[in-house]
């Protein structure tokens, strides 16, 4: 629908000189307007802008071959066992299992107030020594590559806690993955997903029943 | 009798400006998005604070379902087409190059080695519907799972694993996917989130 204008005999004629017409071109641009339009909409509907997110972790190897002087022992201190149980619910016990005292499993959940208030407190001297790194990152006093070295090296360094994952079959991978995020806001350096044990399962069960197992085993 | 003389206006809009502000948006999401991938199955990723973006390239996906079905896809075509070669020599079937061919375009596979003639001999639109109800077989007697995942990583030893799973997946299914990944030495790789605003600051 591109039209052009000339105004004929409008124009003032120079002295037997050529005749020059004054065009002006107006080309409608609403069709143009109307397959932009169509091809935005397709790019907005079948593209996805923003890249997914990831999490990376890295297993231990389940080499058969590997003795046990290779293994590192975890100081009772410092162990921390979070068990993923069905139902959205999270138990953690410290140290080595008391199967007497069914108290020493904790009841935690998920919410800011429950495991990660736990374990800021115990991971609290890496937490703080993390805001001040990262703060003196926020000053521009130490590179980024620095930061990433140095707050490595502080997660984990020694007495840090480590923390051991294990999942129940009921849990979901929504548990899974919010146990791991719990992971990086505490700054917890050390960590490992692992299979439940038996004695993880009579754990469990031994507090939904009050400790109604353990009586009954010591009976 | 005068006559009130009304100005005749013109109606015509200048589209120009309007022209070259679409063409400006066209040429922003023409650059900055990636089509979305076909997938067989809806997955909702749960969230993590995790700021990690994922590469682009030399990606083996792993798609896991709630119900526990485990899907492949992998970026290279190339690589796919050699990883069927190889995956089919270990369970003694050759495929034509027209069946490649046609593994090529799959942007998600996940069929059991014995049913794969079978559904790539079929069109792209029964495939799509037939995806759905297959999955690689994971369970430790015939963990076909592992031998995809050997031979990906045997034609391209930069590959990274990536795990996508449903939020309500139940764990166990995880746990056999894990489990088979440590058995062939694959000890890193990704969990794609989606990404939650959160920190220790509550």
């Amino acid at each position: 629908m591109a039209e052009i204008q000339s105004n004929e005999g409008g124009g003032k004629h120079k002295k037997g000189g050529s005749k020059q017409k004054k065009l002006s071109v107006h080309i409608d641009f609403t069709p143009m307007v109307d397959m932009n339009m169509l091809l935005i909409t397709f790019f907005m509907l079948c593209t996805s802008l923003s890249k997914p997110q990831t999490m990376e972790i890295s297993m231990p190897s389940n080499d058969k071959k590997i003795t046990k002087q290779d293994q590192s022992e975890v100081k009772a201190s410092e162990a921390i066992t979070l068990v993923l149980a069905g139902g959205d619910s999270i138990f953690y016990y410290t140290g080595v299992p008391d199967y007497k005292n069914f108290n020493s499993l904790k009841l935690s959940s998920y919410d800011p107030s429950g495991l990660r208030a736990f374990l800021l407190k115990r991971n609290a001297d890496a937490v703080s020594k993390i805001e001040d790194l990262k703060q003196k990152k926020l000053d521009r006093k130490i590179s980024q590559e620095d930061f990433t070295k140095q707050a490595s090296e502080i997660r984990k360094g020694k007495g840090t806690p480590t923390v051991v994952i294990k999942a129940d079959d009921r849990a979901t991978y929504k548990n899974l993955i919010d146990a791991l995020d719990e992971m990086a806001i505490c700054n917890v350096g050390k960590y490992v997903i692992d299979k439940m044990t038996p004695g993880e399962t009579f754990l469990i069960k031994n507090f939904r029943t009050r400790g109604d197992l353990s009586k009954k085993a010591v009976n | 009798m005068s006559k009130v003389k009304v100005a005749r206006k013109s109606t015509r809009i200048d589209m120009t400006a309007m022209s070259d502000v679409t063409v400006l948006l066209l040429t922003f999401f023409m650059l900055t998005s990636t089509f979305v991938k076909k997938e067989p199955v809806q997955v909702t990723t749960p969230a993590s604070v995790s700021e990690i973006k994922i590469p682009e390239t030399n990606i083996l996906s792993i798609l896991i379902d709630p119900s526990g079905k485990v899907f492949m896809s992998m970026d290279k075509q190339g690589d796919m087409v050699e990883t069927l070669t190889k995956v089919g020599k270990e369970y003694n079937i050759t495929f034509t190059p027209a069946e490649e061919q046609k593994f090529k375009l799959l942007s998600t596979f996940g069929v059991p080695i014995k049913n794969m003639k079978a559904f790539l001999a079929l069109k792209t639109e029964e495939q799509d519907k037939l995806l759905a109800k297959y999955g690689i077989p994971t369970d430790s007697i015939d963990n076909q799972f592992k031998v995809w995942v050997k031979n990906a990583r045997a034609t391209n030893s930069e590959l990274r694993i990536a795990i996508k799973a449903d939020q309500k997946t139940p764990y166990k299914v995880i746990k056999d996917v894990m489990t088979s990944l440590q058995d062939l030495r694959e000890n890193r790789y990704n969990l794609i989130t989606a990404l939650k605003n959160e920190s220790a600051k509550k």
